[in-house]
């Protein structure tokens, strides 16, 4: 080929980037034609993905929680579901469609995905309308409840990060260490449900 | 059979006897005439072993058995989109055997076929492009060794003390030498447009991992790799290719790379918003906390290697990273941070890679509060795990690198503990 500089690949074909650039953005870049309405959704759901994350999208086990926990995130415990917590539509379209259901990946048609994506917002209580359908046209007129809870990093101004003193080498710190707490599982296994707020993802 | 079989059978055999009496070796008080580990004719000393033919690709010995990838089945739902931990407590100087780097998969690890494997540009480029991995061997390359360090790493410890070893507390970090290609060198062979912003990775197996990456990083250091340690990537490292973002978070790090997207905006995955983004004490979450902050952690003594040798000389060492460079200086203290004195760094010193540290003391048996607070060279200190919680909360579930602190026991029994 001419492109380039050392010419090495080759250009990709439409089809080809057809069938693997299949990313949806929060503008609605990438999205597919198609619609489905909470009540396809529904049924889709109970078949394709109630068996993990449950009839209410409440979650079985240890299985994500697809919806529930408004207003939990400044609690001890919060709760962080497409509801209370993702702040686009797009990011719920997208990973439906490119990675479940988990171990069958990529089985959906892209009405499947618009379906089940109007009906997870159902059970947030995002749509409340049974009716309601959601394609490329209407994807925009939704608005994610968390959608202004992000903030940029901003660890480096953090005091220990921002006035990167020297730090304190001798008596530091007044009166013998005290152990306050203790490995709570020793060499680890049990049913903690501690775990599961620290545990990846 | 033949005699070379037999023998190998019977050597076989006297390999557990030599184990038994190694460990009784260690234990029984010296024989008035000798040690018998020198006294008496050893099988090894007498017997042939294995020759050349017997492994082609080696193995470590039976007697490290024990220095293995080890998994918390209670942290996921699934072992397939999970993590396990390095033996960070059984392993010295700052590169990980590949056998034993921590995995960490979101769909199991993908068999890929390289000859069926492609990486594909698109997007916001002059040329969308097809390689195979023919092509990419025949890009210029570089060799780098680089840490990469979950963003989840010592995440189970933000609520306190609750895993006991540095395995599982700080093992989702392993440190390679990579081969591969610069990111650079592709995007350029593709003709990035103007308005290209930001590169997407995305990866071929059925998690179809994809992040956000500003163009600025990916023109910086990033790197398509084929090779980790000279050899091929594992599997369960991305073979054939992976993506290569030096002191960013591991997960950006996508595995069996097919994809690279250029664009003008960020695509807020699934991976970027509802993870891998630290909720705060007050509700906002941060997003695109890209970077490792400066860590380091004591890997022996520790909860899995206690002193069992009593008082007198003991080595103390363990490991300091940091993903803005290299790491400038690791204090070490014994008495839970009161006082502190200047580790020993040892072997090679590169940005964004692991270093080992050495601090040698003579231990009089008393209870001991071990720390390490590293120093990077842009002058960012470790903080305190209280520091940390005192501006995030404890729900971030990322980027914890607050200072870990071990007790030791009068017995040389370690634990992972919190103090004041």
């Amino acid at each position: 080929g001419t492109h380039g500089v050392l010419h090495l690949g080759r250009p990709a074909t439409e089809a080809e980037v057809a069938a693997w650039d299949i990313d949806v953005r929060p503008d609605g870049l990438g999205l597919p034609e198609g619609r489905g309405t909470v009540t396809d959704g529904e049924a889709l759901y109970s078949e394709q993905c109630a068996a993990c994350h449950g009839d209410f999208g409440e979650a079985i086990g240890r299985w994500p929680v697809l919806a529930g926990g408004q207003d939990t995130l400044t609690n001890d415990r919060p709760v962080k579901t497409i509801g209370s917590y993702w702040p686009y539509l797009s990011t719920v379209y997208d990973y439906i469609r490119r990675t479940m259901p988990f171990g069958n990946a990529r089985s959906l048609s892209d009405d499947d995905v618009y379906a089940l994506t109007a009906y997870v917002l159902y059970l947030n209580d995002v749509v409340t309308d049974e009716d309601f359908e959601l394609s490329r046209e209407t994807f925009l007129s939704v608005d994610m409840p968390n959608a202004g809870g992000f903030i940029d990093d901003d660890r480096m101004s953090e005091p220990h990060y921002a006035n990167k003193a020297d730090p304190c080498m001798k008596d530091c710190k007044p009166g013998k260490a005290e152990i306050t707490m203790h490995a709570a599982v020793l060499d680890v296994t049990p049913e903690g449900e501690d775990g599961a707020d620290g545990a990846p993802s | 059979m033949t005699k070379t079989s037999t023998r190998r059978g019977f050597m076989k055999g006297g390999l557990t006897a030599g184990a038994a009496l190694a460990t009784a070796g260690l234990t029984a008080p010296a024989r008035a005439e000798g040690d018998p580990a020198i006294t008496e004719i050893q099988d090894w000393n007498r017997y042939s072993g294995p020759g050349v033919d017997a492994s082609p690709y080696g193995k470590p010995s039976d007697f490290e058995a024990h220095v293995v990838r080890r998994n918390v089945a209670w942290l996921t739902a699934d072992p397939v989109s999970s993590v396990n931990f390095t033996p960070l407590h059984e392993l010295d100087g700052i590169i990980t055997p590949n056998g034993l780097c921590f995995e960490r998969h979101h769909a199991g690890v993908a068999e890929v076929d390289p000859q069926k494997h492609r990486l594909m540009i698109n997007g916001l480029v002059d040329t969308p492009l097809v390689f195979t991995m023919a092509d990419l061997m025949r890009f210029p390359r570089e060799n780098h060794v680089y840490f990469l360090e979950c963003a989840a790493n010592s995440g189970m410890e933000w609520r306190g003390a609750q895993l006991n070893g540095c395995q599982y507390t700080h093992g989702m970090v392993h440190c390679v030498m990579y081969t591969g290609v610069k990111l650079k060198h592709l995007l350029e062979e593709a003709g990035v447009k103007t308005a290209g912003k930001w590169v997407m990775p995305e990866g071929a197996d059925a998690s179809a991992m994809t992040r956000s990456i500003p163009l600025e990083k990916a023109l910086d250091d990033c790197l398509v790799a084929f090779k980790m340690n000279g050899e091929a990537l594992r599997p369960e490292q991305g073979y054939p290719l992976r993506l290569v973002v030096p002191g960013w978070e591991g997960n950006m790090w996508v595995k069996w790379l097919r994809r690279l997207e250029v664009g003008d905006e960020p695509w807020h995955a699934r991976e970027e918003t509802s993870k891998y983004t630290d909720l705060l004490a007050d509700g906002k979450a941060r997003r695109f906390t890209w970077v490792m902050d400066v860590k380091s952690v004591i890997t022996s003594p520790s909860p899995q290697m206690p002193i069992t040798h009593g008082k007198g000389r003991t080595v103390l060492t363990g490991l300091a990273w940091s993903g803005t460079g290299r790491i400038a200086r690791v204090d070490v203290s014994l008495d839970g941070g009161r006082n502190w004195v200047t580790a020993r760094l040892d072997g090679p010193s590169l940005p964004k890679a692991l270093h080992r540290f050495y601090h040698e003391f003579d231990w009089d048996g008393s209870e001991l509060f071990l720390q390490s607070r590293a120093i990077d060279e842009a002058g960012f200190v470790q903080p305190t795990k209280p520091e940390l919680r005192a501006v995030r909360g404890a729900n971030s579930i990322y980027h914890n690198n607050g200072i870990q602190t071990w007790h030791v026991a009068t017995d040389g029994v370690v634990e992972n503990v919190e103090i004041s």
